[in-house]
Protein backbone atom coordinates (compact mmCIF):
# COMPACT_ATOMS: atom_id res chain seq x y z
CA UNK A 1 0.00 0.00 0.00
CA UNK A 2 1.65 3.24 -1.11
CA UNK A 3 1.58 6.35 1.08
CA UNK A 4 -1.27 8.65 0.25
CA UNK A 5 -2.59 11.95 1.58
CA UNK A 6 -6.12 13.15 1.11
CA UNK A 7 -5.84 16.62 -0.43
CA UNK A 8 -9.51 17.30 -1.16
CA UNK A 9 -12.54 15.84 0.62
CA UNK A 10 -16.19 15.50 -0.37
CA UNK A 11 -17.17 18.99 0.69
CA UNK A 12 -14.07 20.45 -0.92
CA UNK A 13 -14.87 18.78 -4.23
CA UNK A 14 -18.42 20.07 -4.13
CA UNK A 15 -17.22 23.63 -3.46
CA UNK A 16 -14.78 23.44 -6.37
CA UNK A 17 -17.55 22.33 -8.72
CA UNK A 18 -19.88 25.09 -7.48
CA UNK A 19 -17.21 27.74 -8.04
CA UNK A 20 -16.30 26.41 -11.49
CA UNK A 21 -19.96 26.32 -12.56
CA UNK A 22 -20.25 30.02 -11.68
CA UNK A 23 -16.97 30.77 -13.43
CA UNK A 24 -18.13 29.03 -16.60
CA UNK A 25 -21.34 31.07 -16.64
CA UNK A 26 -19.51 34.29 -15.83
CA UNK A 27 -16.90 33.89 -18.53
CA UNK A 28 -19.42 32.91 -21.20
CA UNK A 29 -21.98 35.53 -20.10
CA UNK A 30 -24.64 32.86 -19.58
CA UNK A 31 -25.13 29.41 -20.90
CA UNK A 32 -26.81 29.97 -24.23
CA UNK A 33 -24.32 28.35 -26.59
CA UNK A 34 -22.59 26.03 -24.14
CA UNK A 35 -22.21 22.28 -24.26
CA UNK A 36 -20.38 20.10 -21.74
CA UNK A 37 -18.02 17.37 -22.86
CA UNK A 38 -16.73 14.94 -20.27
CA UNK A 39 -13.71 12.79 -21.00
CA UNK A 40 -13.97 9.16 -20.01
CA UNK A 41 -13.96 8.03 -17.31
CA UNK A 42 -14.08 10.55 -14.49
CA UNK A 43 -14.56 13.61 -16.68
CA UNK A 44 -17.90 12.13 -17.61
CA UNK A 45 -19.11 12.23 -14.00
CA UNK A 46 -17.60 15.66 -13.36
CA UNK A 47 -19.48 16.95 -16.40
CA UNK A 48 -22.75 15.48 -15.14
CA UNK A 49 -22.30 17.20 -11.78
CA UNK A 50 -21.49 20.55 -13.38
CA UNK A 51 -24.58 20.18 -15.59
CA UNK A 52 -26.64 19.70 -12.43
CA UNK A 53 -25.14 22.77 -10.74
CA UNK A 54 -25.63 24.96 -13.80
CA UNK A 55 -29.23 23.83 -13.92
CA UNK A 56 -29.68 24.97 -10.31
CA UNK A 57 -28.11 28.35 -11.04
CA UNK A 58 -29.45 29.13 -14.49
CA UNK A 59 -32.39 26.74 -14.87
CA UNK A 60 -31.09 25.43 -18.15
CA UNK A 61 -30.21 21.88 -19.12
CA UNK A 62 -26.93 21.88 -21.03
CA UNK A 63 -26.24 19.18 -23.63
CA UNK A 64 -23.88 16.61 -22.17
CA UNK A 65 -21.49 14.57 -24.28
CA UNK A 66 -18.99 11.84 -23.46
CA UNK A 67 -15.71 11.66 -25.29
CA UNK A 68 -13.45 8.61 -25.50
CA UNK A 69 -10.04 9.57 -26.86
CA UNK A 70 -8.31 6.19 -26.87
CA UNK A 71 -8.19 5.98 -30.66
CA UNK A 72 -6.38 9.33 -30.79
CA UNK A 73 -3.58 8.52 -28.37
CA UNK A 74 0.04 8.94 -29.42
CA UNK A 75 1.57 6.11 -27.41
CA UNK A 76 0.37 3.01 -29.27
CA UNK A 77 3.89 2.34 -30.53
CA UNK A 78 5.59 2.82 -27.20
CA UNK A 79 3.29 1.67 -24.43
CA UNK A 80 3.38 -1.92 -23.34
CA UNK A 81 -0.24 -2.27 -22.41
CA UNK A 82 -2.93 -2.13 -25.06
CA UNK A 83 -5.48 0.45 -24.01
CA UNK A 84 -9.11 -0.60 -23.87
CA UNK A 85 -11.32 1.42 -26.17
CA UNK A 86 -14.73 2.68 -25.23
CA UNK A 87 -17.52 4.52 -27.00
CA UNK A 88 -17.97 8.27 -27.37
CA UNK A 89 -21.55 9.39 -26.91
CA UNK A 90 -22.31 12.75 -28.45
CA UNK A 91 -25.93 13.00 -29.50
CA UNK A 92 -25.93 16.66 -30.53
CA UNK A 93 -24.30 18.74 -33.24
CA UNK A 94 -21.15 20.47 -31.94
CA UNK A 95 -20.81 22.83 -34.92
CA UNK A 96 -20.72 26.44 -33.73
CA UNK A 97 -20.98 25.48 -30.05
CA UNK A 98 -18.81 26.61 -27.17
CA UNK A 99 -17.52 23.37 -25.71
CA UNK A 100 -16.43 23.02 -22.11
CA UNK A 101 -14.03 20.06 -22.18
CA UNK A 102 -13.84 18.38 -18.79
CA UNK A 103 -11.23 16.04 -17.32
CA UNK A 104 -9.99 15.16 -13.85
CA UNK A 105 -6.20 15.57 -13.98
CA UNK A 106 -4.00 17.66 -16.27
CA UNK A 107 -0.49 16.19 -16.46
CA UNK A 108 1.52 16.00 -19.71
CA UNK A 109 -1.28 17.52 -21.79
CA UNK A 110 -1.24 14.62 -24.23
CA UNK A 111 -4.74 13.42 -23.43
CA UNK A 112 -6.08 16.93 -24.02
CA UNK A 113 -4.27 17.02 -27.36
CA UNK A 114 -6.02 13.74 -28.27
CA UNK A 115 -9.35 15.19 -27.20
CA UNK A 116 -8.90 18.30 -29.35
CA UNK A 117 -8.21 16.15 -32.40
CA UNK A 118 -11.16 13.90 -31.61
CA UNK A 119 -13.53 16.86 -31.23
CA UNK A 120 -12.45 18.29 -34.58
CA UNK A 121 -13.58 15.03 -36.19
CA UNK A 122 -17.07 15.59 -34.81
CA UNK A 123 -17.41 19.09 -36.25
CA UNK A 124 -16.21 22.67 -35.96
CA UNK A 125 -17.04 24.13 -32.58
CA UNK A 126 -16.96 27.91 -32.07
CA UNK A 127 -14.58 27.45 -29.15
CA UNK A 128 -13.21 24.83 -26.79
CA UNK A 129 -12.50 25.71 -23.15
CA UNK A 130 -10.82 23.33 -20.76
CA UNK A 131 -11.84 22.58 -17.20
CA UNK A 132 -9.43 20.50 -15.17
CA UNK A 133 -10.12 19.42 -11.62
CA UNK A 134 -6.45 19.06 -10.66
CA UNK A 135 -3.48 20.58 -12.49
CA UNK A 136 -0.40 18.68 -11.35
CA UNK A 137 2.19 20.26 -13.69
CA UNK A 138 4.80 18.54 -15.89
CA UNK A 139 3.35 19.68 -19.21
CA UNK A 140 4.94 18.23 -22.35
CA UNK A 141 2.77 20.18 -24.76
CA UNK A 142 1.73 23.88 -24.89
CA UNK A 143 -1.66 23.31 -23.28
CA UNK A 144 -3.30 25.16 -20.37
CA UNK A 145 -6.66 24.97 -18.64
CA UNK A 146 -9.24 27.78 -18.69
CA UNK A 147 -10.76 26.64 -15.41
CA UNK A 148 -8.69 24.93 -12.73
CA UNK A 149 -10.21 23.27 -9.67
CA UNK A 150 -6.95 23.18 -7.77
CA UNK A 151 -3.25 23.43 -8.56
CA UNK A 152 -1.25 20.69 -6.88
CA UNK A 153 2.44 20.81 -7.80
CA UNK A 154 3.77 17.25 -7.81
CA UNK A 155 6.96 15.37 -8.45
CA UNK A 156 7.10 12.64 -11.08
CA UNK A 157 7.22 10.11 -8.26
CA UNK A 158 3.76 11.13 -7.17
CA UNK A 159 0.34 10.53 -8.62
CA UNK A 160 -3.03 12.23 -8.24
CA UNK A 161 -5.92 9.87 -7.68
CA UNK A 162 -9.38 11.33 -8.12
CA UNK A 163 -12.13 9.23 -6.62
CA UNK A 164 -15.78 9.82 -7.37
CA UNK A 165 -18.81 8.32 -5.77
CA UNK A 166 -20.27 7.17 -9.12
CA UNK A 167 -17.53 4.57 -9.67
CA UNK A 168 -15.20 4.62 -6.67
CA UNK A 169 -17.75 4.84 -3.89
CA UNK A 170 -16.29 8.02 -2.37
CA UNK A 171 -15.65 11.67 -3.24
CA UNK A 172 -12.04 12.60 -2.56
CA UNK A 173 -8.70 13.38 -4.13
CA UNK A 174 -5.47 11.76 -3.00
CA UNK A 175 -1.82 12.56 -3.54
CA UNK A 176 -0.08 9.20 -3.81
CA UNK A 177 3.64 8.57 -3.31
CA UNK A 178 4.92 6.02 -5.82
CA UNK A 179 7.93 3.85 -5.13
CA UNK A 180 11.09 5.39 -6.56
CA UNK A 181 12.84 3.06 -8.94
CA UNK B 1 -6.54 -7.47 -21.87
CA UNK B 2 -5.10 -7.89 -25.37
CA UNK B 3 -5.95 -10.78 -27.71
CA UNK B 4 -4.16 -14.04 -26.99
CA UNK B 5 -2.79 -14.35 -30.55
CA UNK B 6 -1.10 -11.93 -32.93
CA UNK B 7 -2.91 -13.44 -35.93
CA UNK B 8 -6.53 -14.16 -36.74
CA UNK B 9 -6.43 -17.40 -38.69
CA UNK B 10 -9.79 -18.85 -37.73
CA UNK B 11 -12.18 -19.19 -34.82
CA UNK B 12 -11.26 -22.78 -33.99
CA UNK B 13 -9.79 -22.75 -30.51
CA UNK B 14 -10.13 -18.98 -30.08
CA UNK B 15 -11.06 -18.38 -26.42
CA UNK B 16 -14.35 -16.79 -25.42
CA UNK B 17 -12.57 -13.78 -23.93
CA UNK B 18 -10.97 -12.98 -27.27
CA UNK B 19 -14.26 -13.14 -29.16
CA UNK B 20 -15.91 -11.05 -26.46
CA UNK B 21 -13.14 -8.45 -26.71
CA UNK B 22 -13.47 -8.22 -30.49
CA UNK B 23 -17.27 -7.86 -30.29
CA UNK B 24 -17.02 -5.18 -27.60
CA UNK B 25 -14.28 -3.28 -29.40
CA UNK B 26 -16.46 -3.26 -32.52
CA UNK B 27 -19.01 -1.14 -30.60
CA UNK B 28 -16.48 1.67 -30.52
CA UNK B 29 -16.02 1.51 -34.26
CA UNK B 30 -19.76 1.34 -34.94
CA UNK B 31 -19.89 4.74 -33.25
CA UNK B 32 -16.98 6.02 -35.39
CA UNK B 33 -18.90 4.95 -38.51
CA UNK B 34 -21.82 7.18 -37.50
CA UNK B 35 -19.66 10.32 -37.30
CA UNK B 36 -19.45 12.96 -40.00
CA UNK B 37 -15.73 12.21 -40.31
CA UNK B 38 -15.52 8.44 -40.22
CA UNK B 39 -11.80 8.24 -39.63
CA UNK B 40 -9.51 7.94 -36.62
CA UNK B 41 -5.70 8.22 -36.59
CA UNK B 42 -5.08 5.01 -34.65
CA UNK B 43 -3.08 2.95 -37.16
CA UNK B 44 -1.15 5.84 -38.68
CA UNK B 45 2.14 4.62 -40.10
CA UNK B 46 1.08 0.97 -40.39
CA UNK B 47 1.06 -0.62 -43.82
CA UNK B 48 -1.48 -3.32 -44.59
CA UNK B 49 -1.54 -5.51 -47.70
CA UNK B 50 -4.78 -6.97 -48.99
CA UNK B 51 -3.69 -10.13 -50.72
CA UNK B 52 -6.68 -11.51 -52.59
CA UNK B 53 -6.06 -14.65 -54.61
CA UNK B 54 -9.81 -15.11 -55.02
CA UNK B 55 -12.52 -12.73 -56.15
CA UNK B 56 -14.34 -10.71 -53.54
CA UNK B 57 -16.51 -7.61 -53.37
CA UNK B 58 -17.74 -7.25 -49.82
CA UNK B 59 -14.82 -8.61 -47.88
CA UNK B 60 -12.17 -6.74 -49.84
CA UNK B 61 -13.98 -3.41 -49.83
CA UNK B 62 -14.88 -3.90 -46.18
CA UNK B 63 -11.27 -4.57 -45.17
CA UNK B 64 -10.00 -1.71 -47.30
CA UNK B 65 -12.50 0.72 -45.77
CA UNK B 66 -11.67 -0.50 -42.28
CA UNK B 67 -7.97 0.03 -42.94
CA UNK B 68 -8.49 3.50 -44.37
CA UNK B 69 -10.77 4.53 -41.53
CA UNK B 70 -8.00 3.62 -39.11
CA UNK B 71 -5.56 5.77 -41.16
CA UNK B 72 -3.26 2.93 -42.16
CA UNK B 73 -1.68 2.76 -45.61
CA UNK B 74 -3.15 0.02 -47.75
CA UNK B 75 -1.93 -1.91 -50.76
CA UNK B 76 -4.25 -4.03 -52.84
CA UNK B 77 -3.07 -7.11 -54.61
CA UNK B 78 -5.14 -9.25 -56.89
CA UNK B 79 -3.87 -12.37 -58.48
CA UNK B 80 -5.07 -11.54 -61.98
CA UNK B 81 -2.93 -8.43 -62.40
CA UNK B 82 0.22 -9.63 -60.61
CA UNK B 83 3.39 -11.60 -61.29
CA UNK B 84 1.57 -14.71 -60.09
CA UNK B 85 0.53 -14.86 -63.72
CA UNK B 86 4.25 -15.11 -64.63
CA UNK B 87 4.62 -18.10 -62.36
CA UNK B 88 5.88 -16.54 -59.12
CA UNK B 89 5.21 -18.78 -56.14
CA UNK B 90 3.20 -17.73 -53.10
CA UNK B 91 6.27 -17.88 -50.89
CA UNK B 92 8.32 -15.65 -53.19
CA UNK B 93 5.43 -13.22 -53.54
CA UNK B 94 5.06 -12.93 -49.76
CA UNK B 95 8.81 -12.61 -49.17
CA UNK B 96 9.03 -9.80 -51.70
CA UNK B 97 6.06 -7.94 -50.32
CA UNK B 98 7.45 -8.29 -46.81
CA UNK B 99 10.81 -6.92 -47.96
CA UNK B 100 8.97 -3.67 -48.72
CA UNK B 101 8.34 -3.30 -44.96
CA UNK B 102 4.70 -4.04 -44.33
CA UNK B 103 3.01 -4.71 -41.00
CA UNK B 104 -0.05 -6.79 -41.72
CA UNK B 105 -1.39 -9.11 -44.42
CA UNK B 106 -5.06 -9.81 -45.12
CA UNK B 107 -5.14 -13.01 -47.15
CA UNK B 108 -7.84 -14.74 -49.17
CA UNK B 109 -6.84 -17.89 -50.98
CA UNK B 110 -8.60 -20.91 -52.45
CA UNK B 111 -6.31 -23.31 -50.58
CA UNK B 112 -7.21 -24.08 -46.99
CA UNK B 113 -4.35 -23.37 -44.59
CA UNK B 114 -2.70 -20.61 -46.61
CA UNK B 115 -2.92 -18.06 -43.74
CA UNK B 116 -1.33 -20.58 -41.36
CA UNK B 117 1.47 -21.11 -43.87
CA UNK B 118 2.08 -17.34 -44.09
CA UNK B 119 2.67 -17.15 -40.35
CA UNK B 120 5.61 -19.50 -40.86
CA UNK B 121 7.29 -17.61 -43.70
CA UNK B 122 6.89 -13.98 -42.61
CA UNK B 123 6.65 -11.77 -39.55
CA UNK B 124 3.58 -9.68 -40.39
CA UNK B 125 0.29 -10.09 -38.53
CA UNK B 126 -1.90 -12.37 -40.65
CA UNK B 127 -5.67 -12.10 -40.94
CA UNK B 128 -7.58 -14.81 -42.75
CA UNK B 129 -10.16 -13.34 -45.14
CA UNK B 130 -11.27 -16.78 -46.29
CA UNK B 131 -9.12 -19.83 -47.05
CA UNK B 132 -10.77 -22.31 -49.37
CA UNK B 133 -13.52 -24.27 -47.66
CA UNK B 134 -11.84 -23.89 -44.26
CA UNK B 135 -12.57 -20.68 -42.31
CA UNK B 136 -13.68 -17.06 -42.73
CA UNK B 137 -13.38 -15.70 -39.19
CA UNK B 138 -14.28 -12.04 -39.74
CA UNK B 139 -17.53 -13.09 -41.44
CA UNK B 140 -18.48 -15.22 -38.46
CA UNK B 141 -17.53 -12.40 -36.08
CA UNK B 142 -19.71 -9.91 -37.93
CA UNK B 143 -22.57 -12.44 -37.96
CA UNK B 144 -22.20 -12.86 -34.20
CA UNK B 145 -21.99 -9.09 -33.70
CA UNK B 146 -25.17 -8.58 -35.74
CA UNK B 147 -26.95 -11.24 -33.69
CA UNK B 148 -25.73 -9.76 -30.43
CA UNK B 149 -26.98 -6.38 -31.57
CA UNK B 150 -30.38 -7.87 -32.33
CA UNK B 151 -30.84 -10.28 -29.43
CA UNK B 152 -28.61 -8.75 -26.73
CA UNK B 153 -26.71 -12.00 -26.16
CA UNK B 154 -25.55 -15.11 -27.96
CA UNK B 155 -25.86 -17.55 -25.12
CA UNK B 156 -28.73 -19.95 -25.68
CA UNK B 157 -29.58 -18.47 -29.08
CA UNK B 158 -30.75 -21.12 -31.54
CA UNK B 159 -28.99 -20.69 -34.86
CA UNK B 160 -29.36 -22.95 -37.89
CA UNK B 161 -26.90 -22.77 -40.78
CA UNK B 162 -28.66 -23.68 -44.00
CA UNK B 163 -27.28 -24.90 -47.31
CA UNK B 164 -23.93 -26.07 -48.57
CA UNK B 165 -22.34 -26.59 -45.17
CA UNK B 166 -19.67 -28.92 -46.55
CA UNK B 167 -18.10 -26.30 -48.80
CA UNK B 168 -18.68 -23.28 -46.61
CA UNK B 169 -15.95 -21.52 -44.66
CA UNK B 170 -18.64 -19.19 -43.32
CA UNK B 171 -20.42 -22.19 -41.82
CA UNK B 172 -17.32 -23.62 -40.15
CA UNK B 173 -16.23 -20.31 -38.60
CA UNK B 174 -19.77 -19.65 -37.40
CA UNK B 175 -20.00 -23.11 -35.84
CA UNK B 176 -16.74 -22.65 -33.91
CA UNK B 177 -17.53 -19.10 -32.82
CA UNK B 178 -21.17 -19.60 -31.89
CA UNK B 179 -20.49 -22.74 -29.90
CA UNK B 180 -17.70 -20.98 -27.98
CA UNK B 181 -20.17 -18.20 -27.18
CA UNK B 182 -22.77 -20.66 -25.91
CA UNK B 183 -25.27 -20.62 -28.79
CA UNK B 184 -27.15 -23.75 -29.87
CA UNK B 185 -26.08 -24.47 -33.40
CA UNK B 186 -27.63 -26.75 -35.99
CA UNK B 187 -27.16 -27.27 -39.71
CA UNK B 188 -29.68 -28.03 -42.44
CA UNK B 189 -29.24 -28.91 -46.09
CA UNK B 190 -29.25 -31.71 -48.65
CA UNK B 191 -27.49 -34.76 -47.21
CA UNK B 192 -24.80 -34.46 -49.91
CA UNK B 193 -23.87 -31.06 -48.50
CA UNK B 194 -23.73 -31.96 -44.82
CA UNK B 195 -20.31 -33.37 -43.93
CA UNK B 196 -20.18 -36.73 -42.18
CA UNK B 197 -19.40 -36.58 -38.47
CA UNK B 198 -20.30 -32.89 -38.24
CA UNK B 199 -22.17 -33.72 -35.00
CA UNK B 200 -18.74 -34.10 -33.41
CA UNK B 201 -18.38 -30.31 -33.55
CA UNK B 202 -21.40 -30.09 -31.27
CA UNK B 203 -24.10 -29.26 -33.81
CA UNK B 204 -27.43 -30.88 -34.56
CA UNK B 205 -28.33 -31.96 -38.08
CA UNK B 206 -31.68 -31.76 -39.81
CA UNK B 207 -32.60 -32.30 -43.44
CA UNK B 208 -36.02 -30.65 -43.16
CA UNK B 209 -36.03 -26.90 -43.76
CA UNK B 210 -39.53 -26.40 -42.29
CA UNK B 211 -38.42 -28.02 -39.07
CA UNK B 212 -35.31 -25.79 -39.04
CA UNK B 213 -37.45 -22.68 -39.49
CA UNK B 214 -39.86 -23.73 -36.76
CA UNK B 215 -37.20 -24.60 -34.17
CA UNK B 216 -34.72 -21.73 -34.48
CA UNK B 217 -34.33 -18.04 -33.67
CA UNK B 218 -31.97 -17.46 -36.56
CA UNK B 219 -31.25 -18.93 -39.97
CA UNK B 220 -27.87 -18.21 -41.51
CA UNK B 221 -28.55 -18.93 -45.16
CA UNK B 222 -25.47 -19.90 -47.13
CA UNK B 223 -24.91 -19.15 -50.76
CA UNK B 224 -24.91 -22.03 -53.21
CA UNK B 225 -21.32 -21.70 -54.40
CA UNK B 226 -21.46 -22.56 -58.06
CA UNK B 227 -17.73 -21.75 -58.39
CA UNK B 228 -17.01 -24.69 -56.09
CA UNK B 229 -19.00 -27.00 -58.34
CA UNK B 230 -21.87 -27.08 -55.88
CA UNK B 231 -24.17 -27.90 -58.78
CA UNK B 232 -22.95 -31.47 -58.73
CA UNK B 233 -24.39 -32.16 -55.30
CA UNK B 234 -28.08 -31.86 -56.16
CA UNK B 235 -30.10 -32.51 -59.32
CA UNK B 236 -30.93 -28.92 -60.24
CA UNK B 237 -31.05 -25.40 -58.85
CA UNK B 238 -34.82 -25.51 -59.18
CA UNK B 239 -34.98 -28.61 -57.05
CA UNK B 240 -32.67 -27.06 -54.45
CA UNK B 241 -34.84 -23.95 -54.35
CA UNK B 242 -37.95 -26.08 -53.96
CA UNK B 243 -36.67 -28.12 -51.01
CA UNK B 244 -34.29 -25.72 -49.26
CA UNK B 245 -34.97 -22.22 -50.62
CA UNK B 246 -36.18 -19.74 -47.98
CA UNK B 247 -39.49 -18.28 -49.10
CA UNK B 248 -42.00 -16.02 -47.40
CA UNK B 249 -44.57 -18.86 -47.20
CA UNK B 250 -42.08 -21.03 -45.35
CA UNK B 251 -41.40 -18.21 -42.87
CA UNK B 252 -45.13 -18.11 -42.01
CA UNK B 253 -44.33 -20.92 -39.55
CA UNK B 254 -42.07 -18.64 -37.56
CA UNK B 255 -42.72 -14.98 -38.27
CA UNK B 256 -40.09 -13.74 -35.77
CA UNK B 257 -37.17 -15.61 -37.27
CA UNK B 258 -34.08 -13.59 -38.21
CA UNK B 259 -32.39 -14.29 -41.53
CA UNK B 260 -28.69 -13.79 -42.14
CA UNK B 261 -26.90 -14.21 -45.44
CA UNK B 262 -23.17 -13.67 -46.00
CA UNK B 263 -23.69 -12.56 -49.62
CA UNK B 264 -23.55 -12.52 -52.53
CA UNK B 265 -27.17 -13.64 -52.83
CA UNK B 266 -28.43 -16.02 -55.50
CA UNK B 267 -31.97 -14.64 -55.63
CA UNK B 268 -34.53 -17.34 -56.21
CA UNK B 269 -32.11 -20.15 -55.29
CA UNK B 270 -31.25 -20.28 -51.58
CA UNK B 271 -33.42 -17.28 -50.74
CA UNK B 272 -36.38 -15.70 -52.53
CA UNK B 273 -36.26 -12.05 -53.48
CA UNK B 274 -39.19 -11.40 -51.20
CA UNK B 275 -37.28 -12.69 -48.16
CA UNK B 276 -34.00 -11.08 -49.25
CA UNK B 277 -35.72 -7.67 -49.17
CA UNK B 278 -38.19 -8.50 -46.40
CA UNK B 279 -38.54 -7.72 -42.72
CA UNK B 280 -36.88 -10.84 -41.33
CA UNK B 281 -33.47 -10.30 -42.90
CA UNK B 282 -30.64 -8.13 -41.56
CA UNK B 283 -28.32 -8.63 -44.51
CA UNK B 284 -27.27 -5.01 -44.95
CA UNK B 285 -26.77 -4.60 -41.19
CA UNK B 286 -24.29 -7.44 -41.47
CA UNK B 287 -22.43 -5.53 -44.16
CA UNK B 288 -22.28 -2.33 -42.10
CA UNK B 289 -21.19 -4.25 -39.01
CA UNK B 290 -18.52 -5.97 -41.12
CA UNK B 291 -16.55 -2.75 -41.38
CA UNK B 292 -16.74 -2.19 -37.61
CA UNK B 293 -15.69 -5.78 -36.86
CA UNK B 294 -12.73 -5.55 -39.22
CA UNK B 295 -11.70 -2.23 -37.68
CA UNK B 296 -11.83 -3.91 -34.27
CA UNK B 297 -9.66 -6.83 -35.40
CA UNK B 298 -7.18 -4.52 -37.14
CA UNK B 299 -7.02 -2.29 -34.07
CA UNK B 300 -6.52 -5.17 -31.65
CA UNK B 301 -3.81 -6.82 -33.75
CA UNK B 302 -2.23 -3.63 -35.10
CA UNK B 303 -1.64 -2.01 -31.72
CA UNK B 304 -0.25 -5.13 -30.09
CA UNK B 305 3.37 -4.65 -29.09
Amino acid sequence: MPDQIKVVDKLGLDRILTRISHEILEKNKGSENLVLMGMRTRGEFLAARIAKKIKQIDEIELPLGILDVTLYRDDFRTSLKQPQVSVSNITFDINGKDIILIDDVLFTGRTVRSALNALMDFGRPASIQLFILIDRGHRELPIRADYVGKNIPTSVYQEIKVKMEEIDGEDSIYLVELNKK
Amino acid sequence: MPLSSRHLLGLQGVPKDDIQLILETANTFREVLERPIKKVPTLQGKTIVNLFYENSTRTRISFELAEKRLSSDTINFSQSSSSVKKGESLKDTIRNIEAMKIDMIIIRHSAAGTPHYLTKICNANIINAGDGIHEHPTQALLDMYSLKERFGKLEGLKVCIVGDVAHSRVALSNIYGLITMGAKVSVCGPSTMIPRFIEKLGVNVTYDIDEAIRDNDVLNVLRIQLERKAGGYFPSLREYAKYFGITQERLDNNKDITILHPGPINRGVEISSEVADGNNQIILHQVTNGVAIRMAVLYLLGTLN
